[in-house]
């Protein structure tokens, strides 16, 4: 299995342009902070368990642990950097940085795209809503009451 | 964890598919893939080829057909979980299409990939099973319909061959059903599910994690027609079945999970 040959793509990540020949096993999140150095996006358990990894793929939350670079060609990536006008913070961001939605900031990322998705499909979520579309996300500070909260907060602003 | 080496290729029909399956013993279809590539980056399966039929759009439906309602096999779990075609005939397989794993896996993942990978754990081939769902089928000489009865051969396995490929899913209109699971934590395999509905005049029961396979609760089955109250009924439905042991819960525990699930399903469908 020397002899494999590689792929190449072309996606948009953060809205630029971008073409680059890929191992089929190449996983989206390695190849988004290994190939382009967007290393915003964290690994964390690489079990599509934790959600540290998730990004949006062509509008909707992905773990980018358990994609293939390759089933994104022609798609349109958002990750963490993505996500600021300049210096001005999504309004996401903006309400984790706010209601002091994180502890560590490892799982971060993930839990801002999630809402970012979340809020897309349900611009006015419940709790209980919340709580079941974070589901996928791990924080390991247990800083979820915040988390919940800067999401209710997001949705108040109209994210 | 990083995937062995594998060929990729990207089909543009179902024909092709089948073809490059039939080249070679060892390649694998790709759907949404969050079934199969974590067992790739484990190792568990290492195929040589990945033929990827991810982008068949023409897969991707929910529409009714008479009597029944025909789901093509990448539709995936989000769509389903809130298709109004579904919700309206069959809110028990869009309420558990909503129950798989969480919003990131339910965006990606297809109903026809969880079907094929055979997880005795599915939430949705357990229902299926409860249905009676028919799987068609699309081999090199044409195309053939398996029952979901006839369709689990065993953990992970099933009964299509190398180069078939599961095209669509067939279930019946049903007005009641129920699904429940009970997981440890949020976003974990059913440790235990329950499927039931009226199905043709009968309450069919499927169950999760309860064996090698999904499995019908016949015992519950006729029980009920034969009259039980579900709280009676409800008390058979780990007859004959031998549920695993593993971190989630001992095979004692499971039985116990299956009799309180299937009893609080029965009840919420009467």
């Amino acid at each position: 299995m020397t002899n494999i040959a590689h792929e190449t793509i072309s996606l948009a990540v953060n809205g630029e342009r971008r073409e680059a020949d890929v191992e089929p096993r190449q996983l989206l999140v390695y190849f988004l902070r290994e190939q382009l150095g967007l290393t915003g996006t964290n690994v964390g358990c690489d079990t599509s368990s934790c959600g540290a990894c998730t990004v949006l793929l062509d509008g909707e939350s992905v773990k980018s642990c358990t994609v293939l670079a390759v089933q994104a060609d022609g798609g349109e990536v958002t990750t963490i950097e993505g996500l600021a006008s300049g210096d001005e913070l999504h309004p996401v961001q903006q309400a984790f940085h706010e209601q002091h939605g994180l502890q560590c900031g490892y799982c971060t990322p993930g839990f801002v795209l999630a809402t970012v998705s979340l809020l897309e499909e349900n611009p006015s979520p419940s709790e209980e809503e919340i709580r079941r579309a974070l589901e996928g996300n791990l924080c390991r500070c247990t800083g979820y009451h915040n988390i919940v909260r800067a999401v209710e907060a997001a949705a108040r602003a109209g994210a | 964890m990083i995937p062995a080496a594998f060929e990729y290729q990207r089909v543009s029909s179902v024909e092709e598919a089948i073809e490059l399956l039939g080249r070679d013993e060892d390649a694998k279809l790709l759907a949404g893939g969050h079934s199969l590539i974590p067992a790739l980056k484990l190792r568990i399966t290492r195929p040589t080829v990945l033929v990827d039929i991810g982008r068949l759009g023409d897969l991707r439906y929910v529409r009714e057909d008479g009597d029944r309602i025909a789901i093509g096999a990448l539709a995936r779990h989000a769509e389903l979980a809130a298709d109004p075609v579904l919700g309206q005939s069959c809110a028990v397989l869009a309420h558990a299409a909503g129950e798989v794993g969480d919003p990131q896996v339910r965006h990606r993942g297809t109903i026809g990939g969880s079907v094929s990978h055979a997880d005795p754990a599915s939430d949705l081939a357990t229902v299926l099973l409860a249905l009676d769902a028919d799987l068609v089928v699309r081999s090199p000489g044409g195309e053939r319909t398996i029952q979901a009865g006839e369709f689990f051969t065993g953990p992970f396995s099933n009964a299509l061959a190398h180069d078939e490929v599961l095209v669509e899913i067939r279930v019946p209109k049903v007005e009641q059903g129920v699904y429940l699971k009970h997981v440890r934590r949020a976003q974990d395999w059913a440790t235990v599910g329950v499927a039931a509905a009226h199905v043709g005049g009968r309450v069919q029961v499927g169950l999760a994690s309860m064996g090698g396979t999904p499995l019908r609760a016949r015992a519950v089955e006729d029980a009920l027609a034969g009259g039980a109250t579900p709280a009676d009924a409800a008390g058979h439905a780990a007859d004959g079945a031998e549920p695993p042991s593993d971190v989630s819960g001992s095979s004692e525990y499971r039985a116990h999970l299956a009799r309180v699930l299937v009893r609080r399903a029965l009840e919420q469908l009467s």
